[in-house]
């Protein structure tokens, strides 16, 4: 019986049989027969163990007899380990450089396994993101905000609010990392800030000049005023901390985070960058490109992207005086930039109408819309939603670089002409500033819905950012390594290797790592004839290129025998008559 | 009540025409409000009715009522009059019915406070963590940045120096360690004995052993006695513990050798010592003379070592430029090695014991493979000047030296420099070099009648280390690791202060090991490089051998020389 009957165990419990079953019954019955039982209980844990494969701890065996049909730890779904993933695994060194091999081995172990616990993490997260989805016929962008506001819960109903602010708009306004706060410059003057959820009131004050712009710094107790002529730097009491008259002019500010540099754009053309940390400026780059108030910063690498009235889009470093890349990307003068949070898309408006979207890592275009009225002011949310102005009325738009899309995925219209949008992270707002004040609105699925608490936390107490202001701090990267690829760090350098080799072979007279060449020993016996000669030598020429050759070779065979055997699986496949073949003419 | 309208920007044709016709601002009268409390805020569907009025797709007013819908039950919550838009036909009414139900489904995020602060003032705060890559921006230069730091930081904590025990009376000759007791150290000087506590920092016992220098002491395996040998001639075993009070500091046992012994070891297990003088001689601690005398040659023994591992094994220098290997077991030694100049001190490594280190008075160390004499393992250079004496960290990866030049280098078992140097002002020519059982600690024996003790991790924190404290070391270190080869973390973290005259010694070596590969054009890796006196060997060959050497010699050929010169 054992022999016979030796089947292997269900993978679910509801998946046995009635054969099974009886079995099972016929078992108890030849009880007597207790050289059976043992043996079938060594196949089955074999079974298990091939099965549970390199899990490890393979259908453990429990007391009851039973072997676990779900042995080692659950699989990683592999779409969220290639979100972990960082860079690519490169080929192993060959087995004589065994220290070497061996490291790598070991190094990469450790990042599969933080891989695979990262992603384990992931379904631990507490929040999912916010969606808008309107009936099969009904266009999400007819839903108005009051309507959002009676259907979600009181909470999140407030985060849609007017401020009606007519006298010194239009407004210009600025959220701070981790979207608590909110700071507001009215053109004729009028600097506010808040905490925009509680709407608590932490300054506000008249600066009785004109305001061009306005930007928190790295946290918020501190934030930039471009004034009339000089920049201004205040702290949340409202109390002017610096006068930077080394920045005149300003009329775009962008803040980079981590290298705690303001960046202004001046309208005498100058880029100027100031180390907030220190108070010194950097660099100050003559853009010769006339009045600058077109300004984004892609938060991907920290280059400035600067648009010009001639429809050019010039990305720049503090560190070359000369801009990195000059793309043309609009017939009239560029309106407005702005770049997604991954550093891949660039989206600009122009003087002609158009909204662009910009694959900037390989400076190509991908999309081209026609907005009647042009684009005004841009900006992109955490999760990819872009916002456009057009007048007094803001539209947001749903993954504007997939397939062209054809609708709005929100409307809302302003109470006057809109200066300024602004995604507030973290949260599924949207910032407007325009002439009559400030009006924050509901925008399902904008913000990331789960933030980090090491890096930007909304819910941090003044410890929190007391210590996080220094660890940040403390981390700052310094200008010098702001460049097209941030990652350019962790790369192996092969071309100063290569070039010092040179430069070593130079010295030397010879290459300490060439080859060394093959020379025939000399055999006695007629042997050495050169003919012989020649034929030995022949038979170790090309060495390297055969190795190649055949693993080409190799290789190819087996894609041709995955392919027959692939073809003749589709050819069984097809053979097998399925049942709606019959409705077949 | 007046409340302003959605804006219907729907094709972006439309939008045109939309502009000249610019939207109404519309009034939607609530009539009515019925509101049931939603059960839950997560419970968001909501239904809107829409009415015709005129029972056509295409009318100017509609009444569009809101309804909510909860459990089977309809609530009429609100009518409004909507102005129709004709540039776009409202889709919705999508056949002539007369009311049709649509929905809407709305999620926004809505985060609870209470999930993200603590609950009192008790508590920790609460860090919710994502680990998305695209969260975390500059991964690469800030991990640069957090590796710069910590480089820095262990620069500026790198205070290797600990204490200095003091009181001998003359310069300190050898010292032993305990096998049992980590805080016991014994020293032994050219006047007398001491015996140490560590942790105290202080003398324990002081006794007369031998009228001369103590030349070698060494610990019995147990720990409970141990040996002296002195210029006197003498051998003498001590018990460890301290005589009681009145009685006399007396040896247990006292052997009147025929010469003067060098240097003194004991077996790992038996009762058996080895010591060396003008031959290496097997001791039983039973008997007053030795069991078994080895020579080969005539001249003279300065260290002998017993294998730690392979017990019966042992290993000597001799000042006729040799280091020999022994098996305890067999009437004669088993291989000899001779180098160019005399080795001071060997030492075998403790985890892989057929490697050895000899420390050279060509101011270089050479670890050897006991299997494979032929050539040494790896060349240790960096001392400008005698190598004194060497010792393995317990962990076998690493050794310290000790020379003549005034300073105590660490090396990796593997790497042809120095990863550490340590010197200080009054430290003259340090003789004899300790490092600790516990793998924490260097004890340095100099001339000067001091003995110092200094940590082996220069930056290292000593003490208990909490578990956050650790994992952040850790983590500083292995960022350490990773961007070793930046040139600017490589060149804070190899930063050392060095005494003047070391400086320039170092300096002027490197120019005669320049001139050198310039005159014989060949790349002297690494046997003579350091040594002044290497010269010699190339000018008194003759020339057909030295030019096969050049042909052949690009690396590591050059080890042959000096059998060729012998």
């Amino acid at each position: 019986m054992g022999e016979t009957h030796q089947i292997q165990p269900p993978t679910r419990y509801w998946e046995r049989t009635e054969e099974d079953g009886k079995n099972d019954g016929k078992k108890q019955k030849e009880g007597d027969n207790n050289e059976q039982t043992p043996q079938q209980n060594n196949t089955r844990t074999k079974k298990g163990g091939k099965r549970g494969g390199k899990r490890g701890g393979a259908g453990k065996k429990v007391i009851s007899g039973k072997s676990d049909p779900f042995p080692g730890s659950a699989p990683v779904p592999e779409e969220k380990l290639k979100k972990f993933r960082r860079g690519v695994k490169g080929e192993l060194p060959p087995r004589p450089q065994y220290k070497l091999r061996d490291v790598v081995i070991r190094s990469e172990a450790a990042s599969d396994l933080a891989q695979k616990q990262n992603a384990r993490y992931d379904l631990m997260l507490p929040e999912d993101a916010g969606f808008l989805e309107g009936d099969e016929d009904e266009d999400t962008c007819t839903i108005s905000q009051d309507d959002i506001v009676d259907a979600v819960d009181i909470t999140a109903g407030a985060k849609y609010f007017n401020l009606t602010l007519s006298q010194f708009g239009p407004y210009r306004l600025d959220y701070s990392k981790t979207g608590r706060h909110l700071l507001l410059g009215g053109r004729r003057g009028h600097v506010t800030c808040l905490d925009w959820q509680s709407k608590q009131l932490m300054c506000e004050m008249n600066v009785m000049e004109t305001v061009n712009d306005v930007k928190w710094l790295h946290s918020e107790a501190l934030f930039a005023v471009a004034q009339k002529k000089w920049l201004y730097i205040y702290d949340n009491k409202g109390i002017e901390l610096h006068c930077i008259r080394k920045f005149n002019d300003v009329l775009r500010m962008q803040f980079l985070p981590y290298h705690f540099l303001l960046a202004t754009a001046s309208a005498t053309g100058f880029l100027q960058y100031l180390d907030v940390s220190v108070g010194k400026e950097v660099v100050a780059i003559c853009t010769k490109a006339g009045r600058l108030d077109v300004m984004a910063h892609n938060p991907h690498n920290a280059i400035i992207h600067l648009g010009h009235s001639n429809g050019t889009v010039t990305l720049w470093t503090p560190n070359q005086r000369e801009p990195l890349v000059k793309m043309l990307c609009h017939q009239g003068g560029v309106r407005s930039v702005a770049v997604d949070k991954t550093g891949t898309y660039m989206v600009t408006s122009g003087m002609d109408k158009k909204l662009k979207v910009y694959d900037i890592r390989a400076y190509r275009p991908l999309q081209s819309y026609f907005l009647p009225a042009g684009a005004s002011c841009l900006s992109l949310s955490q999760r990819g939603l872009l916002s456009a102005a057009t007048g007094d009325i803001v539209q947001v738009y749903r993954d504007v670089w997939g397939i062209p899309v054809t609708k709005p995925y929100m409307a809302h219209r302003a109470k006057g002409s809109v200066w300024g949008v602004h995604f507030c992270p973290f949260e599924d707002v949207l910032g407007v500033g325009h002439g009559e004040g400030f009006t924050s609105m509901v925008v399902p699925g904008a913000g990331e819905p789960n933030f980090d608490g090491l890096d930007a936390n909304p819910y941090r107490s003044a410890k929190q950012r007391q210590e996080w202001e220094v660890k940040a701090l403390l981390e700052k990267i310094q200008p010098e390594l702001i460049g097209l690829d941030p990652s350019q760090l962790s790369q192996v350098d092969h071309s100063t290797w290569e070039q010092r080799h040179e430069d070593r072979v130079q010295v030397l007279g010879f290459d300490p790592l060439a080859k060394e060449k093959f020379t025939p020993r000399l055999k006695t016996k007629g042997r050495s004839s050169s003919g012989k000669v020649e034929k030995r030598k022949k038979q170790v020429a090309h060495e390297d290129q055969r190795d190649v050759i055949r693993q080409t070779v190799e290789d190819r065979m087996k894609i041709d025998k995955e392919r027959k055997e692939k073809e003749k699986k589709k050819a069984a496949a097809a053979g097998q008559k399925s049942a709606l073949d019959r409705f077949r003419k | 009540t007046t409340r302003g309208m959605l804006s219907d920007s729907r094709v972006f044709d439309a939008c045109e025409n939309r502009k000249s016709k610019a939207p109404k601002k519309s009034r939607i009268k609530k009539t009515e409000a019925v509101r049931e409390e939603k059960k839950s805020p997560t419970d968001f569907r909501l239904s809107r009715l829409r009415r015709d009025s005129s029972g056509t797709s295409r009318s100017n007013w509609k009444i569009n009522t809101m309804i909510m819908k909860t459990n089977n039950s309809i609530y009429l919550c609100r009518q409004s009059l909507f102005p129709s838009r004709n540039s776009c036909s409202p889709v919705q009414f999508r056949n002539s019915s007369f009311i049709h139900i649509h929905a809407m489904k709305v999620k926004v995020l809505s985060r609870n406070p209470d999930d993200y602060v603590r609950e009192t003032k008790l508590d920790i705060q609460r860090v919710p963590r994502n680990y998305d890559p695209s969260l975390h921006l500059f991964e690469v230069p800030r991990e640069y940045t957090r590796a710069l730091n910590a480089t820095k930081l262990e620069r500026v904590f790198a205070k290797p120096f600990l204490a200095s025990l003091d009181g001998h009376r003359d310069g300190v000759n050898c010292m032993a360690k305990h096998p049992k007791s980590l805080s016991t150290m014994l020293s032994g000087s050219c006047d007398g004995d001491v015996v140490w506590n560590l942790t105290k920092r202080e003398c324990v016992r002081t006794l007369q052993a031998h009228e001369g220098f103590v030349r070698g002491m060494v610990v019995r395996f147990c720990g409970t006695s141990f040996f002296t040998v002195g210029d006197d001639k003498t051998i003498k075993q001590w018990k460890m513990e301290t005589p009681g009070y009145g009685e006399e500091e007396e040896p247990l046992n006292t052997i009147l050798g025929k010469s003067v012994f060098t240097s003194i070891d004991h077996h790992q297990k038996e009762g058996v010592f080895v010591m060396c003088g003008q031959q290496v001689d097997i001791w039983d601690e039973q008997r007053s003379s030795p069991i078994r005398s080895f020579s080969w040659g005539v001249d003279s023994f300065s260290c002998v070592r017993f294998n730690p591992v392979e017990t019966e094994l042992l290993a000597s220098c001799a000042s006729d430029r040799s280091i020999v290997l022994y098996d305890m077991r067999e009437a004669t030694p088993l291989k000899k090695v001779i180098m160019n100049m005399r080795s001071n001190t060997l030492c075998w490594n403790p985890m892989e014991a057929y490697n050895f280190t000899c420390s050279n008075e060509d101011y270089n160390l050479y670890t050897y493979d006991m299997r494979y004499l032929d050539k040494p393992f790896t060349v240790h250079m960096d001392h400008v000047s005698a190598v004194l004496d060497v010792d393995y960290s317990p962990t076998g990866k690493e050794f310290v030296s000790a020379s003549f030049d005034k300073t105590i280098r660490i090396f990796p078992k593997d790497s042809g420099h120095s990863r550490e140097v340590y010197h200080t002002k009054r430290m003259q020519h340090v003789i004899s070099i300790k490092w600790s059982s516990d793998n924490k600690y260097i004890l340095s024996a100099s001339d000067e009648m001091n003995i110092r003790l200094w940590k082996a991790n220069a930056a290292e924190k000593l003490g208990l280390l909490a578990p956050r404290e650790k994992a952040a070391v850790n983590y500083s270190q292995k960022l350490k690791e990773k961007f070793l080869y930046h040139p600017q973390i490589r060149r804070i973290s190899r930063h050392r202060h060095l005494p003047k005259s070391i400086y320039s010694q170092s300096k002027e070596l490197r120019v005669m090991k320049e001139a050198r590969r310039r005159k014989y054009g060949l790349l002297l890796y690494p046997y003579h490089n350091c040594l002044p006196y290497s010269g010699f060997l190339f000018s008194t060959l003759p020339e057909h051998i030295l030019n096969t050497l050049v042909c052949n010699s690009q690396t590591t050929e050059v080890y042959t020389l000096q059998y060729v010169y012998q």
